[in-house]
């Protein structure tokens, strides 16, 4: 139950940030998703990432759709307002409240049926404005919520926990933000907290429309044999994923380029992560594109940082605002007042 | 209105679209106007960009009536595809000026109407271009309008240099378009007509405006930094007019950078998320939109209904869906908005009457949805909304500040200040908000649809649930307490009295005086608000019948008096305009006459104050 508090527990031997805050200062309520979901994994690394760049946690605003992984912000950040909106219409609000007040930083969360399909207008449309904030896919293959139908996001193939087959090929949104322009790019994987927390710390920092495309089971409806989106799947396969160094400072990873990774997934499963031995251009829109279908056709999947904008512009620049924030400008700078009104009336007649 | 009247006419323009004849019209709207007299101009128009018949009214009345006459005294024919429909649409005893450059079949002409044919086409022979061709055309017939209605070509000739400033060719190439017509007609017949134009002083400081026009300058007033919207006639240009306005008066001089930003969505689901979302982190931000859009907007109303978020909808109705007759006027979106959305919704409607009150009710507007932390709606229509009223001017108090509703701020929460979001502290049904990002520990929380309990915690408890919606329904009452109360525009102190709202009254205001001459007497009192205020009801329950006039069908406000005040059904008789043309006092005469007769009057003491 999420009105459950957890205990305030101070331990005082917690490690402090720069904000004198601990890791438990950016926790929400206790999780009501399933024991093992992708989704809480999610969150632990954005209370990490959040913790790591000592952001004050009220200055934060979480939105989201609908869906197991639109309840997510409740989980964490909860010294931060939030927002359940409606299903896949996260990025309008997002849009809106940035339009307000551009000093928050903004974290909106929503999963794939909430974005490829009845959403996936208006993700396009942030997108193309801009808008500064993180924007978390956290991609199941299948509607959690719902109990389990196919999403957009669903390879061919792949089977439905009730036995159907996948027969139509997924949107891939990454390539999508790619086209579109987003500024930052990432796919990440939610068992892969050591690639996930810095990417969150990139995309939260990036000043502009950020996609974390996050690959996160369902360990209730899409973790079974048969689906491509389950651990075992993951296992069974080695894992055909690549992972790419972000060149910004504050994300790093710890292993060498070619080199193979053991990773320890929460659930105590272990997956390996292999390295693109070589360069990629991370400014080369063109070529995140080519080595994305590159690897498709190999059925391999790219993660991490796969396309920074060094130059990237967010919705405020675009239009022209003012730095303070429209919802704090005082009404006398906003209101032409009774004279000026005497002069429109003349206009008028 | 009898022909042959001064300052007492209907001149009714039959274009095609696409050929700048709207400009042309305007101009002699205008002109009307600046001899000092009362106009009133409809511009009724079809939902295509070119090649379809358009026409403009343009009523002159002494007398002071706005409304929409209907029929015409004089035609200006320039449109040969709807030449025998205009013809027939003038007076007996009036007149058709049409463009005699090409012949026209005279065998099935009227012979109760004068026909004065002209050879526009022939004066603008000298332009080669096409366009300007029909542009000057245009101009020509004005100029002939000129001489047969005695306008002042001073006037006309002062507008042209006010709209063409600083671009001398134009102004003398137009100048010489309305003499080439007044020259024709002054040789061609006798002038001016028997009814026709005389300088007044009659609208004394009144302004030509339209509705969509004043609720954007009123957003601009009331503070709103952000506007998020989708194009659709006939709300558009309250979005475009906003812009105008925000460029002239909200841009940072120092900076350069913008006090206001405006998004042209991707439709109208985002527009009102946006509009959520900003209002949810403390903007006043509104939307404009019409019926398709308002559907449209459904779920995200029943968000910010349950979650109780601020919103401000201009909803300017027309006629319908997207086909057929969407640039024609209805009030037809009343039940569409009262209830909007799934579950138990229900909403704020406001209904200005004229631009000075789609200026003022945009600051209401803003003020209730911020205080109610509601959807407010401000009913406009496709007439109001797009047509140029005489409007009284303008009027502004320095002294204004917006009441933003109750938010704790900072201050308060630092003082340690209890804050559930949700509960009902002073007994009106409104809890009290905070923003986000406003105090490091205190004020957060969570906004979620209907799963909260007062204290803004989740819940799925159905004695909560139950609890929460009720004080929904207590903020609704108190809404009624809120909103502006119905203006009681007559009070001869009968048994009969008339409802209605909107673009009804200028019409209303006609009618009672026509009816009055036949010895019918109405109370009248016009609706300004929903849900319904003391005096509304207190209207209806002192009359024995209640005629309830509305641009619509269904009698949609009928409706929302039966479900919501409970009144019997045989008190009120609907009076019901659908057509999509504004309505006319003779309408409503007409109407009324098949209910009422004299002797149904009796004298009461029972009139509503
Ligand atoms: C307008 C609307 N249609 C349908 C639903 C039902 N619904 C709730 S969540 C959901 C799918 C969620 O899938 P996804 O976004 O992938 O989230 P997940 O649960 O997998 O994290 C649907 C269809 C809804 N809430 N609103
Ligand atoms: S159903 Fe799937 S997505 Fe939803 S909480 Fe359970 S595991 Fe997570
Ligand atoms: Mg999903």
């Amino acid at each position: 139950m999420t009105y459950i508090a957890k205990p305030a527990v101070r331990n005082p031997a917690l490690p402090k940030n720069s904000l004198g805050l601990t890791r438990r200062d950016y926790e929400g309520k206790i999780s009501t998703l399933c024991a093992g979901c992708g989704h809480d994994s999610i969150s632990a690394a954005l209370i990490q990432a959040c913790f790591d760049l000592d952001l004050p946690p009220h200055r934060l605003a979480k939105l989201s759709g609908i869906g197991c992984s639109a309840k997510t912000p409740t989980y964490f950040l909860g010294a931060a307002h939030g927002f359940n909106g409606v299903h896949g219409r996260m990025p309008s609000l997002a849009t809106g409240a940035n339009l307000a007040n551009r000093d928050l930083v903004y974290i909106g969360i929503s999963g794939d049926g909430d974005t490829a399909s009845i959403g996936l207008g208006q993700f396009v449309h942030a997108i193309r404005r801009g808008v500064n904030m993180l924007y978390m896919v956290e991609n199941n293959g299948t509607y959690g919520l719902t109990k389990g139908q196919f999403s957009a996001t669903a390879d061919v193939g792949s089977k439905s926990k009730r036995g159907e087959v996948n027969i139509y090929p997924p949107i891939d949104l990454v390539r999508l933000a790619l086209d579109l322009g987003a500024g930052f790019v990432a796919r990440s994987f939610s068992g892969d907290k050591d690639q996930l927390v810095p990417l969150i710390r990139g995309a939260l920092t990036y000043p502009g429309f950020a996609l974390i495309d996050c690959f996160s089971p369902c360990v209730t409806f899409n973790n079974h044999e048969g689906s491509t989106k389950s651990y075992t799947y993951i296992r069974g396969h080695d894992l055909p994923i690549v992972d790419l160094i972000p060149p910004r400072q504050e994300i790093t990873v710890d292993y060498e380029p070619g080199a193979r990774q053991e990773v320890t997934l929460h659930d105590g499963s272990r997956c390996v992560l292999r390295k693109l031995a070589g360069d990629h251009d991370l400014n080369d829109r063109a070529a995140a594109l080519a080595l994305i279908e590159e690897h498709r056709r190999r059925g391999e999947l790219v993660t991490g940082l796969i396309f920074l904008d060094p130059e990237g512009q967010d919705m405020h620049m675009r239009m022209n605002t003012v730095e303070t924030p429209l919802n704090a400008l005082r009404y006398e700078a906003l209101c032409p007042g009774a004279e000026t009104l005497a002069s429109i009336n003349a206009e008028l007649r | 209105m009898p022909v042959g009247r001064c300052n007492e006419f209907v001149v009714r323009c039959a274009n095609v679209n696409g050929t700048g004849s709207s400009s042309a019209n305007a101009l002699l709207a205008r002109a009307f106007y600046r001899m000092g007299l009362p106009i009133a101009a409809k511009n009724i128009f079809p939902s295509n960009i070119q090649g379809l018949p358009t026409w403009y009214e343009i009523r002159v009345s002494e007398a002071g009536y706005t409304g929409r006459r209907g029929s015409a005294d004089l035609v200006v024919a320039m449109n040969p595809q709807s030449f025998e429909e205009d013809v027939a649409s003038v007076c007996p005893g009036g007149y058709v000026l049409y463009d005699s450059t090409k012949s026209i079949n005279t065998a099935r002409k009227r012979d109760d109407v004068t026909f004065l044919g002209l050879p526009f086409m022939g004066m603008v022979q000298q332009h080669t271009n096409q366009r300007k061709r029909l542009l000057f055309k245009n101009i020509c017939y004005v100029g002939a309008l000129a001489a047969l209605l005695a306008i002042d070509f001073d006037v006309l000739t002062g507008l042209i240099g006010e709209q063409f400033k600083g671009k001398e060719r134009l102004i003398n190439q137009n100048v010489e378009a309305l003499a080439r017509g007044r020259d024709a007609a002054l040789a061609a017949f006798t002038c001016p007509l028997d009814f026709h134009a005389e300088r007044r002083d009659i609208v004394g400081d009144k302004i030509l405006v339209t509705g969509n026009r004043a609720c954007a300058l009123g957003c601009v007033y009331a503070g709103a930094t952000v506007a998020a919207w989708y194009p659709i006639t006939p709300s558009t240009s309250i979005a475009e007019a906003f812009g105008e306005y925000c460029a002239r008066f909200r841009v940072d001089e120092a900076s350069g950078r913008n006090k206001f930003a405006i998004v042209q969505a991707e439709d109208e689901l985002a527009a009102i998320g946006s509009v959520i979302g900003a209002a949810w982190n403390g903007a006043r931000v509104f939307t404009a939109t019409s019926g398709p859009g308002l559907s449209l907007m459904s779920e995200f109303l029943g968000l910010a209904y349950y979650a109780e978020i601020p919103a401000v909808l201009f909803d300017v109705q027309r006629t319908g869906p997207s086909t057929g007759m969407p640039t024609r006027t209805q009030q037809s979106d009343l039940i569409a908005a009262a209830y909007a959305s799934h579950g138990d919704t229900k909403h704020v409607l406001l209904f200005p009457s004229s631009p000075k009150e789609c200026f003022e009710f945009a600051t209401v507007a803003f003020d209730l949805a911020e205080r109610l932390q509601t959807p407010i709606f401000v009913m406009s229509d496709l007439d109001l909304g797009m047509n140029i009223w005489l409007s009284e001017p303008f009027a502004w108090d320095d002294s204004y500040r917006p009441d933003r509703g109750k938010v704790l701020d900072y201050a308060v929460l630092e003082s340690g200040t209890s804050f559930y979001r949700y509960l009902d502290v002073d007994g009106d049904g409104i809890p009290y908000r905070t923003y986000p990002g406003t105090h490091p520990a205190r004020g957060a929380y969570f906004t979620r649809g209907s799963g909260h309990d007062k204290y803004g915690f989740y819940t799925e408890d159905s004695a909560k649930y139950r609890e929460n919606v009720d004080r929904l329904r207590r903020k609704f009452e108190t809404a009624a307490r809120l909103v502006p109360e119905a203006a009681l525009e007559a009070a001869p102190g009968s048994p009969l009295g008339i409802l209605y709202f909107g673009t009804t009254a200028e019409p209303m205001r006609e009618a009672l005086e026509g009816l009055s001459q036949r010895g019918i007497e109405l109370d009248a009192l016009r609706l300004r608000a929903f849900p319904f205020t003391e005096g509304v009801l207190r209207f209806i329950e002192c009359h024995d019948t209640v005629f309830v006039v509305e641009q619509n069908r269904d009698a949609q406000l009928r409706t929302l008096l039966l479900a919501e005040a409970g009144i019997a059904p045989e008190k009120l008789v609907s009076i019901l305009h659908y057509g999509g043309l504004p309505v006319t006092a003779d309408f409503l005469i007409g109407s009324i006459l098949e209910h009422v007769t004299p002797s149904m009057q009796r004298p009461t003491t029972g009139a509503a104050s």
